[in-house]
């Protein structure tokens, strides 16, 4: 399998609050990358987990995909997903796509962090 | 070598996606193909849909070809791969992004008219949406990769039957039927490119909870005969 080029880390800016911070690109094949990183942000009392795509250099429709996945993991937690970073092209696809109904998207970390 | 859509770098990659839109809108239509049940419909991705949420993925080795060489023919003669018994027009200017697909079927025995937007589209992948009213709401992508230093292609499909009638379809007999289509779809790529590999199935259930908020999909059902259409002014 071609090797996935992206990096991802958790942190805690505020209790029951992880930000995944997303760098490097998004594709099928990152979902092991995903999956660790969500599952170290999976933890109890986390109850918003919002993706960091300030360091996303490209994304395509598999990385879509595992976004939906990651999507259902987090609402069986009743967990709130949120992202902030975005540019405005990856904007118009969230908003396309209609991912933009099911995670919300910030301008910000500030922003996200604090609506969480 | 040129420079395009179909050979991305870093800086005109965005051109592989689809730009956005509220609702699909059909330019030329095939002979034969009927547009109906498309013209001015939303997209529906899995998060839309009714039905338990799965991810289909059918895959089979094409030794001898590389990934851009698979999703080169995969794309230039997308429809041929298909059973006879479905037709899928594709659209007159080729898989591209933006573009529309449109697809004459049966579902139960009941004749559908239905249509895909092709969402993405690089040398080694391209992706479809589906609309409202299709059996299905969601992604289905068709990709290349190498495995071993054999290439695979693969079909994923991660999706929800679109409303409660198409989920009921799809637990009596429409699931199983859709693994055969995608089943026969492989094997027939595999042997127009000379492979004759066996095709992989792995499906798994993504969301076991059905979307009952989703329950009035069921108003674009592509089955029904006076399903509700999108039309400027039609609501």
């Amino acid at each position: 399998m071609p090797e996935a080029k992206i990096a991802m880390s958790v942190r805690e800016p505020a209790p029951g609050i992880k930000v995944i911070d997303i760098n490097g690109e998004l594709t099928a094949f990152c979902e092991p990358v995903l999956t660790e990183a969500y599952g170290d942000a999976d933890q109890p009392g986390v109850r918003t987990v919002v993706l960091n795509f300030e360091g996303l250099d490209y994304m395509n429709s598999g990385g879509i995909g595992l976004l939906v996945t990651i999507l259902i993991r987090a609402q069986r937690k009743n967990q709130r997903l949120a992202a902030f970073g975005l540019t405005d092209h990856y904007r118009e696809i969230f908003s396309l796509t209609r991912l933009d109904e099911a995670i919300t998207i910030f301008d910000n970390e500030a922003a996200a962090v604090a609506s969480a | 070598m040129s420079i395009g859509p179909e050979n991305p770098t870093p800086d005109n990659r965005d051109q592989n996606w689809a730009s956005n839109r509220d609702h699909l809108e059909i330019g030329q239509v095939p002979a034969g193909a009927s547009a109906s049940r498309v013209q001015g419909r939303r997209l529906t991705g899995p998060q839309q849909g009714f039905g338990q949420m799965w991810q289909k993925t059918f895959k089979v080795a094409i030794p001898g070809k590389t990934p851009q060489q698979v999703i080169g023919a995969w794309k230039a003669e997308y429809g041929r791969f298909w059973p006879e018994n479905t037709r899928f027009y594709a659209p007159v200017t080729g898989i591209k992004p933006g573009e529309i697909g449109l697809i004459k079927s049966t579902q139960g025995g009941l004749p559908l008219s239905t249509g895909v937007l092709v969402l993405y589209s690089d040398d080694v992948s391209f992706s479809y949406m589906t609309p409202e009213g299709h059996p299905f709401a969601g992604f289905i992508t068709f990709s290349a990769h190498d495995e071993n230093g054999t290439t695979m292609a693969q079909a994923q499909l991660l999706i929800r039957s679109n409303d409660p009638m198409y989920e009921a379809g799809m637990m009596l007999f429409g699931s199983r039927a859709e693994d055969k289509m995608w089943q026969h779809t492989l094997k027939s790529l595999a042997d127009y490119l000379g492979s004759s590999a066996r095709v992989e199935t792995k499906i798994v259930c993504v969301d076991k909870k059905r979307q009952w908020k989703k329950f009035g999909n069921v108003r674009y059902n592509g089955l029904l005969p006076k399903a509700r259409s999108r039309q400027k002014g039609g609501g």
